[in-house]
């Protein structure tokens, strides 16, 4: 068990300044609205529950500022008043678009803070459990998401800014709810059908001409030049003739993927076949190792960093080309034509919506490829740390 | 049992006769070796010692077939070195260990029985017996990176000797090591040459080394490469690290830096 008494550690400048002026800021708010509630504008003494997290946070920062708080108390005592204080507000503030006023801000600043002094005290933890030490390496980037999806939902809000320039996070999580058959039929047709099977065969002939390639000298001379002038097409430009060529369902798409991922694939295992240093050639010569000896048992693991690399750009430049794709011309599916239909009529929730669903299938997808690189390069500087 | 001159009774293993070899530079020819006369007989230790650009690492590559002479004649096991290469007729150690650092100490030095097609029964007796033998014993699942760089030297000689040929060719195997490392393994593998009863060919620029190893020394000197002096070594063939105090070993030593001394004026 990891000791939960860690002793407090001191603290940084910068979390004692922030703490005090949370604190500070959170003190003088509360007393300006018990004083006088009309001068800040919103109902805070009002709201029962939004005076428990104000009272919960301002309790919690003192004993974080003046007592010697554990870490791990620290962590989880910021982290939960911060959500709660931030949670209450934005209860708050929904009905109420547009009518944030400065003790409003000045509380958001407060959880703020709060969620900033967590993350300090988790990055600072150093637990030797290994899947306590994933957890919280997990836990950071986790609040920071959080926390950008909760400023963006009380900006928006709080603002009021127009739901065409920017929709509250709130709006298309509701959306996302709503319709995922149609969103889920996009994703179908535009990463199941066109990502994958064009980056599957952009992939796999890139990798094969490079080895076609690396076997006759006169194609590496006449085959690179034209490569890198096929990886120069502007993919706009070629997105509508694959239309003409290939019709407007996914094989159009999947050719622009083709085009997009070929090159990346083909040049980085040129470049790791060569990898090998001249003692690694001499050792297989020295055996009388052919030609597919040495390729299989020598050159191609020590392309695989290479061959990765490649792997991992093509997997985010295959979904841009395949959703820009859609833009010149699809049947009434996919992502891109998602995108560029509903902001034409205005629905820029589902227009978020469908970019939310990119981000992460292409985040996904990025993290599976990183996921077999660690697995495959396992003996690589850069992976065995 | 006393070392043999090459010249009576024993098999020639590498027979070298007005050896040259230029390189074609854009600033000219580069004469790497000029005029080379040497043979080496069957279970001969012999080290190729000088000063840097004296070509003996080049004379070494000659014989194993990574560099093609340009004048003269060289056979090895009666063979062109071309042959002798396609026949697995040596075992190669070079300066680095060159492990491959995706496969486990095992899997290195099984890498050349693979590559000649041996059964797995086959390659697992002889992983287990050349690491046996250069005390690697209990390592076999290691990665290189995991091995202290002695050890990785070690291992790439296991791999030069895993499929049992009658010539070994190392350079500079352990210029890379701290000195107690290199006398800790220079005993041991005078004991495994003692063993084996292999011809070694040994690139080095220590003399102790060279000195402590050999039956013959060839000393060479540079501009262009060639032989300056041959030492018969006659110390007895098993040796351990203390011989290097006694008057005989200081001889031979001082012979050899003497002809280094020599060959080394030349070009100042």
């Amino acid at each position: 068990m990891m000791s939960v008494a860690q002793p407090a550690a001191p603290k940084t400048p910068v979390a004692r300044i922030l703490s005090t002026g949370a604190l500070g800021v959170a003190v003088a708010a509360s007393l300006l609205a018990v004083i006088d509630g009309e001068s800040l504008e919103l109902y805070l003494i009002d709201t029962p529950s939004l005076a428990l997290a104000v009272g919960a946070a301002i309790v919690l920062l003192a004993a974080y500022r003046f007592a010697r708080v554990g870490r791990v108390y620290a962590c989880l005592g910021l982290g939960a008043g911060s959500y709660a204080l931030a949670f209450s507000l934005i209860a708050l503030i929904t009905p109420h678009t547009g009518d944030a006023g400065a003790g409003f801000w000045a509380y958001v600043v407060v959880a703020w803070a709060m969620a900033w002094l967590c993350v300090e005290e988790m990055a600072a933890l150093e637990p030797r459990d290994p899947m306590l030490r994933r957890l919280v390496s997990l836990a950071i980037p986790l609040t920071f998401g959080i926390w950008l999806l909760i400023l963006w939902q009380v900006l928006v809000v709080g603002f009021a800014v127009p739901r065409v320039l920017l929709p509250p996070p709130s709006e298309v999580w509701l959306r996302l709810l709503a319709s995922p058959e149609v969103l889920w039929k996009d994703f179908q047709q535009t990463f199941l059908k066109g990502v994958l099977i064009g980056y599957a065969i952009g992939c796999a002939s890139g990798f094969l001409i490079a080895i076609l390639v690396d076997r006759v000298p006169f194609l590496r001379r006449g085959l690179l030049p034209i490569g890198n002038l096929v990886s120069a097409l502007p993919i706009i430009g070629v997105a509508p003739i694959m239309v003409m060529w290939f019709g407007f369902d996914w094989p159009s798409k999947a050719a622009v993927v083709i085009i997009m991922t070929f090159f990346p694939m083909l040049v980085n295992t040129v470049t790791g076949l060569a990898a090998a240093d001249r003692i690694q050639h001499d050792l297989m010569h020295t055996y009388a190792a052919d030609h597919r000896q040495t390729l299989v048992k020598m050159r191609l693991p020590m392309a695989m960093p290479f061959i990765f690399n490649a792997l991992k750009i093509n997997s985010t430049l295959a979904l841009i080309g395949a959703i820009v794709a859609e833009f010149f011309g699809t049947p009434i599916v996919g992502m891109g034509f998602r995108i560029s239909t509903e902001v034409g009529r205005m629905n820029i929730d589902m227009v978020w919506a469908s970019i939310a669903v990119a981000a992460l299938a292409g985040s996904l997808f990025y993290g599976l490829v990183a996921l077999v690189e660690r697995v495959v390069t396992f003996w690589h500087p850069s992976v065995r740390g | 049992m006393q070392p043999q001159p090459a010249e009576e009774t024993v098999r020639s293993v590498i027979d070298i006769a007005k050896l040259s070899l230029t390189f074609e530079t854009n600033d000219g020819p580069v004469h790497a070796l000029a005029d080379i006369d040497l043979d080496i007989g069957e279970g001969e230790f012999v080290s190729f010692i000088g000063p840097s650009g004296c070509g003996k690492t080049t004379l070494l590559r000659v014989i194993a077939d990574l560099e093609k002479p340009t004048g003269g004649s060289i056979s090895v096991n009666g063979m062109t070195p071309d042959e002798a290469r396609l026949k697995r007729a040596y075992g190669y150690v070079f300066q680095a260990a060159a492990l491959y650092p995706w496969r486990t100490i095992a899997d290195n030095i099984a890498l050349p029985l693979e590559i000649m097609g041996m059964s797995r029964a086959e390659r697992s007796e002889r992983i287990a017996r050349n690491m046996e033998l250069v005390n690697l014993a209990g390592f076999e699942r290691k990665y290189p990176w995991q091995l202290s760089g002695g050890m990785q030297q070690r291992a790439s000689i296991a791999r030069a000797l895993s499929f049992d040929p009658d010539l070994l060719l190392m350079d500079e195997p352990f210029g890379a090591l701290d000195e107690i490392v290199r006398d800790h393994l220079n005993e041991q593998l005078l004991k495994l040459w003692d063993k084996t009863n292999k011809t070694v060919v040994f690139v080095t620029h220590s003399i102790p080394e060279a000195v402590f190893l050999s039956t013959r020394i060839v000393v060479l000197c540079p501009r262009p490469g060639r032989i300056y002096d041959v030492i018969e070594s006659d110390l007895p063939r098993d040796r351990t690290l203390d011989i290097r105090e006694s008057p005989e070993f200081l001889k031979i030593a001082h012979r050899v830096r003497e002809g280094l001394r020599a060959g080394h004026s030349y070009d100042d």
